[in-house]
């Protein structure tokens, strides 16, 4: 089990769908171009990753391409910090 | 050749009774946007035309031909009067970029009711504010979106119907109806509402500086001014196809994203989907779009990818391209020129003009970054901020002014005469916005003349923020203001005093960013959080927002001398 991903994938489901609506965020699911985070969002979901995972991602890496899913993020955090 | 020819040559004689001749309208007459956009566009023989292009992030496809949208919008209007929905009554459009909402909009417009659409990303509150408000009868909705609908429906006394388009019976609880527009039996003939000039048509939901977010209300004359400057500033002909991406939530995705492109007969394509770079092009490359309506916050994210991903795709259909919702920086409009083989048009209007007001024409030279010119038939200045008179020198900042009385200027706020008077002066209508005219008479944006936030192309109003703070346990006081973003042009930042017991912290400023986040809006979600001691008040106590927003701008202050003494 990849428990950045979970972590993460749990996240957005908790903070980015509302309570009732049945759609699912596995770890492909496209999450900026799929309308389920949008880019002002970003914002709060780069401050929970970099809070948990003590990282700092500059804004010009913060791009819609690297969030829009899962296993992109995880690259992402994983690029500042490689055992997360 | 551009629609518009020589922008000088229409400034000569200009009367909007052009656009009233191509429309056919004769003043006193019939006039109905949701006929206009579609069983008009079937009369003059091109109902077997295609109206709409959608496509949604799965990569579902739907195609409507104008007489598709005649009886999908017969159906919608029949459906809404079937439940006794009257004229004049409000129905709140509140989905995704679903054919429902586009279709749906003509279709509220033909049965003679008020089309309120809003933003589906707003949280309860927003939609509680504004749906109460308008005191709106029903709303139309999504599944998804339905939670937040549930959550306030009983603090709505006036919201009778509950409509989800994509959701069986089964599955919705009591009270709300279930629309499948797809299964309906379609109805070919309607009894359009014989509405005219002055018959409310779109009711939109704009902040201010002060009190909770107003209504601006708009009327079928509207699509006078909305159609032409389509047809001269979009420089939409036949054998476009048309891409918008404004939500129709907004004023953009309405006057040029629904009654613009349609009322124009001209084919337009529509992406149910967030953003992003790749998908965006595909899009463009697969409908082959030639006419692009964009905003300067998407332009800069596609700036931030580069050309070299531009150029894997075809992109050669694009033809003309403009842009909306702030100002767009010079190195935007040198870039698309780089990447695309063509120049952003900058257009500057907002929710109460109704349609583009100062704008760069097919044709015209574009001085990069300045907003352009005047649309014929607005007579636009810049004001002396202290006597409202106009400037009358070159490169002076004033503000932004207009003269009333063009087709589609909002005809009040909702319920708020007061907030109407105060937005002129000297028989002048101000915009709210600075700036400055240069000696060839091109316009240049400066920034805002009062405390409402620019955020990616929308307004925020820093009171609805600061009443949404009070509400978390933490929060003893705040100030929502503006701060300068390279992507959005401006981004909320938040400035908040805690009550006893709680400490500042990076778990506290989440918590607090996701409650704004959920309860308004993503776009209302302060991008930062200052946790102070105390915030600047005047002597009577009010906080000075401006003081906190010159820090931000690393702007002089200005007079301080109300300042509260600490």
């Amino acid at each position: 089990m990849d428990e950045l991903k979970k972590a993460v994938r749990e996240y957005v489901v908790r903070e980015y769908i509302e309570e009732g609506d049945d759609r699912e965020v596995n770890d492909t699911t496209p999450l900026i171009s799929g309308g389920i985070v949008d880019s002002f969002s970003m914002v709060s979901l780069k401050r929970f990753l970099e809070r948990k995972y003590q990282i700092q991602i500059p804004d010009a890496q913060a791009t819609p391409e690297a969030f829009d899913s899962v296993t992109k993020i995880a690259e992402l955090v994983r690029r500042f910090k490689p055992d997360a | 050749m551009s629609n518009i020819g020589s922008y000088e040559e229409r400034l000569q004689g200009f009367d909007w009774s052009i656009a009233e001749r191509e429309l056919d309208y004769t003043p006193g007459g019939f006039i109905n946007i949701g006929w206009y956009c579609s069983d008009r566009i079937c009369r003059l023989g091109k109902g077997g035309k295609l109206a709409l292009l959608w496509e949604d992030a799965q990569g579902n496809e739907k195609q409507y031909t104008y007489d598709d949208l005649r009886r999908c919008s017969n159906t919608i209007a029949t459906f809404l009067q079937g439940l006794g929905i009257q004229p004049g009554e409000r129905v709140c459009l509140f989905m995704d970029r679903a054919p429902e909402l586009y279709i749906g909009f003509v279709g509220i417009l033909k049965m003679g009711a008020v089309a309120q659409p809003l933003f589906s990303a707003f949280g309860d509150e927003s939609l509680w504010t504004r749906l109460d408000n308008a005191q709106t009868t029903a709303i139309v909705t999504q599944k998804k979106h339905v939670l937040k609908v549930r959550k306030i429906k009983d603090k709505l006394p006036h919201l009778k119907h509950v409509i989800v388009v994509d959701a069986p019976q089964s599955a919705l609880k009591e009270g709300e109806i279930s629309f499948n527009l797809d299964e309906a039996p379609k109805v070919d003939e309607f009894d359009v509402y014989p509405s005219t000039a002055e018959t409310p048509s779109v009711l939109h939901y704009t902040s201010g500086t002060t009190g909770q977010p107003k209504g601006a209300q708009h009327v079928h004359y509207s699509l006078v001014s909305q159609y032409l400057t389509s047809k001269w500033v979009l420089d939409l002909q036949p054998d476009d196809i048309y891409w918008c991406n404004a939500d129709p939530g907004w004023v953009t995705g309405t006057s040029y994203g629904i009654i613009g492109p349609w009322a124009n007969g001209v084919t337009q394509a529509v992406l149910d989907s967030g953003f992003g770079t790749e998908r965006w092009y595909a899009f463009i490359q697969k409908y082959r779009i030639t006419v692009w309506y964009s905003a300067p916050t998407a332009i800069r994210l596609l700036m931030r990818e580069g050309t070299e991903v531009a150029k894997r795709f075809d992109l050669s259909s694009l033809r003309h391209l403009a842009s909306v919702g702030e100002p767009l920086n010079a190195e935007a409009v040198i870039w698309s020129k780089e990447a695309y083989g063509l120049q952003f048009h900058d257009t500057f209007w907002q929710t109460e003009t109704g349609c583009m007001v100062i704008t760069n024409y097919p044709g015209m030279p574009i001085k990069p970054g300045s907003m352009g010119k005047p649309f014929p038939g607005i007579t636009a200045t810049v004001l002396n901020p202290r006597t409202h008179e106009p400037v009358n020198q070159t490169g002076v900042v004033g503000l932004i002014a207009l003269r009333p009385g063009w087709p589609s200027m909002i005809r009040g706020y909702w319920n708020n005469p007061t907030g109407y008077a105060n937005k002129f002066r000297n028989g002048w209508y101000l915009c709210g916005d600075r700036a400055s005219i240069d000696g060839d008479g091109y316009y240049w944006f400066v920034g805002r003349d009062d405390d409402v936030i620019n955020t990616g192309g929308h307004l925020v109003g820093p009171f609805e923020i600061e009443s949404a703070l009070l509400e978390h346990p933490a929060v003893a006081e705040s100030a929502a203001v503006a701060k300068p973003d390279p992507l959005n042009m401006e981004v909320v930042k938040a400035f908040i005093t805690l009550k006893p017991g709680f400490e500042p912290g990076d778990d506290l400023e989440l918590d607090i960013m996701n409650f704004i986040r959920k309860k308004l809006s993503p776009l209302a979600m302060p991008q930062e959080i200052e946790f102070t001691q105390g915030l600047p008040k005047t002597r009577s106590g009010k906080i000075m927002r401006r003081v906190l927003r010159a820090q931000e701008f690393g702007e002089p202050v200005g007079d301080i001398s109300t300042l509260m003494d600490e």
